[in-house]
């Protein structure tokens, strides 16, 4: 580290939010065109620190030099001036405005009078875009665009500034496999030409594959450096953790029993009319895991919204132990047994505004014991509430917290709480269940899933997480453009085979096949 | 299934409700509507002139008179209501359908008026350039209105209060008048009363700033508060004020604000005397519209508006001062509803009454809807509001054979069905009404 010059350093950094310590005298040093990991759980004061560097927060405590020259921060365009550039966990893009006009916002070129130049500004983006290998259209609206995409015009921003210190909060947590690959080129590309970043992630493996070193915090606290070259997923996990984690799934071979879902010939259109499931058949029996793989955007959201009745079917039947659940409201599969934890937690999963308590009774607010007649039985509520956020870890544990309140892990174990603890659930639906999730969580539930398995449930676990749907199903459906293309039990499927599967190449094909393969193995 | 023990509904009842075979559509609503609309005019009314009849529509030697056979033109709308409704009602789903079906009923909604007209004033003449020209005139307060909510609502605050922004406007920039008319020259007086009716919209808009921005107060309750504040406030300042001075109200008459007529475009027939000829207020109107929609969308100023109303914490950070900016986009809003409400009591009239702007304050509020927030589909709902209005007048005129009070409903009736029928799902902005707050 002696022979490259430190672009940023941050000397006692203390953050303080009312009740929590988010920063606790954090030492960190960033040298130029270094990849520097920083790791650590939900929770674990990342993102603070980035908003302290980016002048979003004030600091209580502590300094932060730029190239060696101590700085006050006051607000981003401080921090724009002297270089930084942050890419948000949450983008700040305007999704109505254009490409051209994201990017330029804030930093106009402009005309006399305040007249936008959009054609010099478009100029510049194209440069940058060429230059750095992060392709788009500056005319398309970031509404239209892919999430891998929307990353790329957040990185442009950064660029377009002058950011000379990139900071990347959990730049990978929404992205696709093959997103992220396009993203490690672009970080390649970044560092050569002698940008410094800062990468944050809880994901180990990435972290091990892109950095060249690991500041890891804990509770708002540094708790190590780490070289990635003599690191393992183990040794990090447990840094992070502060105890050792179980990365693998560790369960008993599926026993499983009768059918419990079953579709036919399913046929679904998207919002927008395009047809995106064709033709699809599947069965899941009870007492086992079926994980379906497949890149996102392959059928796997429409097909969860029509059995869990949120989506209208254009033919086809859905079976729920043998009683046709088919166009039915969603109240009526609730009662029919499905518990569902969808892919978007925060829109569709819970409602931020209201108490945690109400959040664990929405599909049962209407029935006894949580009502009696027109009125709520709040005794049995909060004791339900108090019962399940404890047994499930939501912290903080108070059930009068407003869901909005609570981390993103946290808000998880509650939608999780209540869909696994609901009573007779024959059939559970988990959509990315751990996408944004530290180690400790995932595992934890992980475990939940196998245990609801092993007491009889059904589980269709979607995931677009190659290793979670490796390790966690019993048996597995390659979904690809609307079909299943293939089913396999896990044990003779590897990531390879899988990955060929889901980019639409069947095993015994030399070549893609189009449309029209059939769906049986 | 113990869940399942719901045994009233049968197997296939709880499976295939009647919504699952009939679909209401908008399209279908209109479409049958329409289909009785055509059947009506084509059956019952059609059928009760005499043929020969002619209807005339003049327009003062501007362009030639217009002349149709009536119930030929009848039987002709019959004719395309009937086949509009029908085609609305085909039960395929598919969008370019879709779209075309919107277009027709849209096209069988603006025949409506000139088909009434025409079987009103059947046998004799009516003049339309008249009508034409009211027509513009009376949707310049709800263009300006209209104008004002989008500036406020796509910085991301909503403005319920342009009809309280407006009166205090009407009420303050005639009171000027009146209480300066002694002293300067009318046209002096008249020029301050406009610019205090603007800076009263202004200050009312500081007001409602000051409170849902800086004390993030709901915003409809903000808003409502001020058109409650502005009824009482400028009904007291009438009694005190105007009611109570020596001969009362009519004391001072300064006359209303002078006609002025654009060199060259005002000799253009029809257009000339109808749009390139009429008060200052009126004519602003124009340049306020064109300058509203350069500004949201090729200037700095309206990148960041826009963005603001959207995604404020993207703007933030971005070094974006999102409270600055909604302060000023909410006072520019309260300004022009300051300057609208001049038109009331110094352009249309030279007078003030308690409630004079008459509810156009939330009609300018639907055209504002109705144009998607948008400044020249705004100036569209505008106009068709101001030409409901005028269609009604000449209505009256000819001593329609319906009761004054339902063609009083008029312009309500087109606000209630363009917005429920015609214009669709509008997307506010996407902070619109909601506090902004950094952490
Ligand atoms: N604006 C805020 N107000 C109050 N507490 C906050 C705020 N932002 C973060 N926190 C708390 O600070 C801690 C660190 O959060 P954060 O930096 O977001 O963690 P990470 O990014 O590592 O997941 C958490 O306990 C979180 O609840
Ligand atoms: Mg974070």
């Amino acid at each position: 580290m002696a022979d490259t010059p430190v672009v940023l350093e941050v000397r006692g950094l203390t953050k303080r939010f009312p009740g929590v310590l988010a920063n606790d005298h954090i030492d960190l040093k960033l040298c130029k065109g270094e990849v520097l990991g920083l790791l650590g759980e939900n929770g674990a004061g990342k993102s603070t620190l980035m908003n302290l560097i980016y002048g979003l927060y004030k600091p209580d405590e502590g300094e932060i030099l730029i190239n060696g020259e101590s700085v006050v921060i006051h607000d981003p365009n401080d921090a724009i001036r002297r270089g930084i550039g942050m890419v948000h966990q949450h983008f700040q893009l305007v999704p109505v405005l254009t490409v051209t006009e994201n990017i330029m916002l804030g930093n106009e070129t402009v005309r006399g009078l305040g007249f936008l130049n959009q054609r010099a500004a478009k100029k510049r983006i194209l440069e940058l875009a060429n230059q750095y290998g992060l392709t788009v259209n500056p005319d398309a609206l970031v509404q239209d665009l892919p999430v891998g995409v929307q990353q790329r015009v957040e990185i442009l921003k950064a660029l377009y500034r002058k950011a000379e210190i990139l900071i990347l909060d959990e730049p990978t947590a929404v992205l696709t496999p093959q997103e992220i690959e396009g993203l490690f080129n672009i970080i390649d590309t970044l560092t050569a030409r002698g940008v410094s970043i800062i990468f944050i992630s809880h994901k180990l493996k990435e972290v091990l594959r892109i950095c060249d070193r690991v500041t890891v915090l804990r509770l708002g606290k540094v708790v190590g450096d780490a070289d990635p070259k003599q690191s393992t997923q183990e040794s990090l996990a447990s840094m992070m953790v502060g105890r050792s984690v179980l990365l693998r799934v560790d369960k008993p071979p599926a026993q499983p029993r009768e059918s419990v879902l079953k579709v036919e010939g399913l046929n679904l259109t998207d919002d927008r009319g395009v047809q995106v499931v064709k033709d699809f058949a599947l069965e899941v029996f009870a007492g086992e895991i079926l994980g379906i793989a497949g890149v996102q955007g392959n059928g796997q959201t429409e097909l969860i919204e029509a059995i869990t009745g949120l989506r209208a079917t254009e033919s086809g039947t859905i079976l729920l132990d043998g009683k046709n659940i088919t166009g039915v409201t969603p109240r009526l599969v609730t009662q029919a047994g499905v518990a569902h934890v969808p892919e978007d937690r925060q829109k569709n999963g819970m409602v931020s505004s209201f108490l945690i308590k109400d959040n664990m009774r929405l599909q049962s607010y209407y029935r006894a014991p949580y009502a009696m007649g027109i009125l709520s039985n709040d005794a049995v509520i909060n004791e339900t509430a108090e019962k399940w956020t404890q047994a499930y870890d939501v912290r903080p544990a108070n059930i009068f917290n407003s869901m909005g309140a609570l981390s993103g892990g946290n808000q998880q174990k509650a939608v999780i709480a209540r869909e696994f603890s609901r009573d007779q659930i024959r059939l559970l639906i988990v959509a990315q269940p751990t996408r944004g999730l530290d180690v400790g969580s995932i595992e934890f539930i992980h475990k939940q899933i196998v245990r609801l398995r092993d007491e009889g449930t059904a589980v269709l676990l979607v995931s677009t997480e190659l290793d979670e749907i490796l390790s966690l199903s019993d048996r597995i459906a390659v979904m690809y453009a609307g079909r299943v293309i293939d089913t396999m039990p896990a044990d003779q499927a590897n990531r390879e085979s899988i990955g060929l599967l889901m980019a639409g190449v069947k095993r015994e094909d030399p070549a893609p096949e189009p449309l029209g393969v059939s769906t049986h193995g | 299934m113990a869940t399942l023990t719901d045994q009233r509904k049968t197997e296939s009842s709880w499976l295939t409700g009647w919504r699952e075979h009939i679909r209401i559509t908008r399209a279908g609503v209109f479409g049958l509507l329409s289909l009785f609309l055509g059947a009506l005019l084509l059956l019952r009314v059609a059928p009760t002139y005499d043929p020969t009849l002619i209807t005339t529509l003049t327009f003062e030697g501007q362009i030639p008179d217009l002349r149709f056979f009536a119930v030929g033109f009848m039987n002709a709308v019959g004719v395309i209501y009937v086949l509009g409704g029908l085609f609305a009602l085909i039960p395929i789903e598919h969008r370019l359908l879709h779209s075309l079906k919107l277009i027709w009923l849209g096209i069988n909604l603006a025949l409506f008026v000139p088909t009434v007209l025409v079987i009103t004033a059947i046998g004799t003449s009516t003049n339309m350039l008249e009508t034409l020209t009211s027509g513009f005139r009376l949707a310049t307060p709800i263009v300006i209105g209209a104008l004002a909510g989008i500036w406020c609502e796509r910085s991301g605050v909503v403005n319920i209060a342009i009809e309280g922004m407006m009166l205090t406007g009407a009420c303050l920039g005639f009171i000027t008048v009146f209480l300066l008319a002694p002293y300067l020259q009318s046209q002096q007086a008249q020029f301050l009363g406009v610019l205090i009716a603007t800076l009263m919209g202004g200050v009312m808009a500081l007001l409602h700033a000051w409170l849902s921005i800086t004390f993030r107060t709901d915003q409809i309750v903000s808003g409502t508060v001020i058109n409650i504040l502005a009824l009482g406030l400028t009904s007291f300042l009438r009694d005190e004020i105007l009611l109570a001075a020596p001969g009362g109200e009519g004391g001072v008459s300064t006359g209303t604000l002078p006609i002025l007529a654009i060199p060259i475009l005002s000799d253009l027939p029809l257009i000339g005397p109808s749009l390139f000829t009429g008060q200052p207020i009126f004519l602003m109107m124009f340049v306020l519209v064109i300058g509203t929609h350069v500004i949201l969308y090729y200037t700095r100023w309206g990148l960041r508006t826009r963005a603001v109303g959207e995604n404020p914490k993207a703007a933030d950070t971005l070094g974006i001062n999102v409270i600055r900016n909604r302060y000023i986009n909410v006072i520019i809003g309260g300004l022009l509803a300051g300057f609208a409400g001049a038109w009331f009591s110094l352009e249309a009239t030279s007078s003030f009454d308690n409630g004079m702007t008459g509810g156009l304050g939330f009609i300018a509020l639907a055209a504002m809807i109705f144009g998607k927030w948008t400044p020249l589909g705004a100036t569209i709902g505008g106009l068709l509001f101001g030409f409901s209005q005028a269609f009604r007048t000449r209505f009256q005129i000819l001593e329609v054979p319906i009761p004054e009070e339902f063609i009083q409903m008029i312009p309500y009736i087109v606000t209630m069905i363009v917005l429920a029928g015609l214009v669709g799902k509008a997307t506010a902005p996407k902070a619109d009404g909601v506090p902004y707050k950094k952490e």
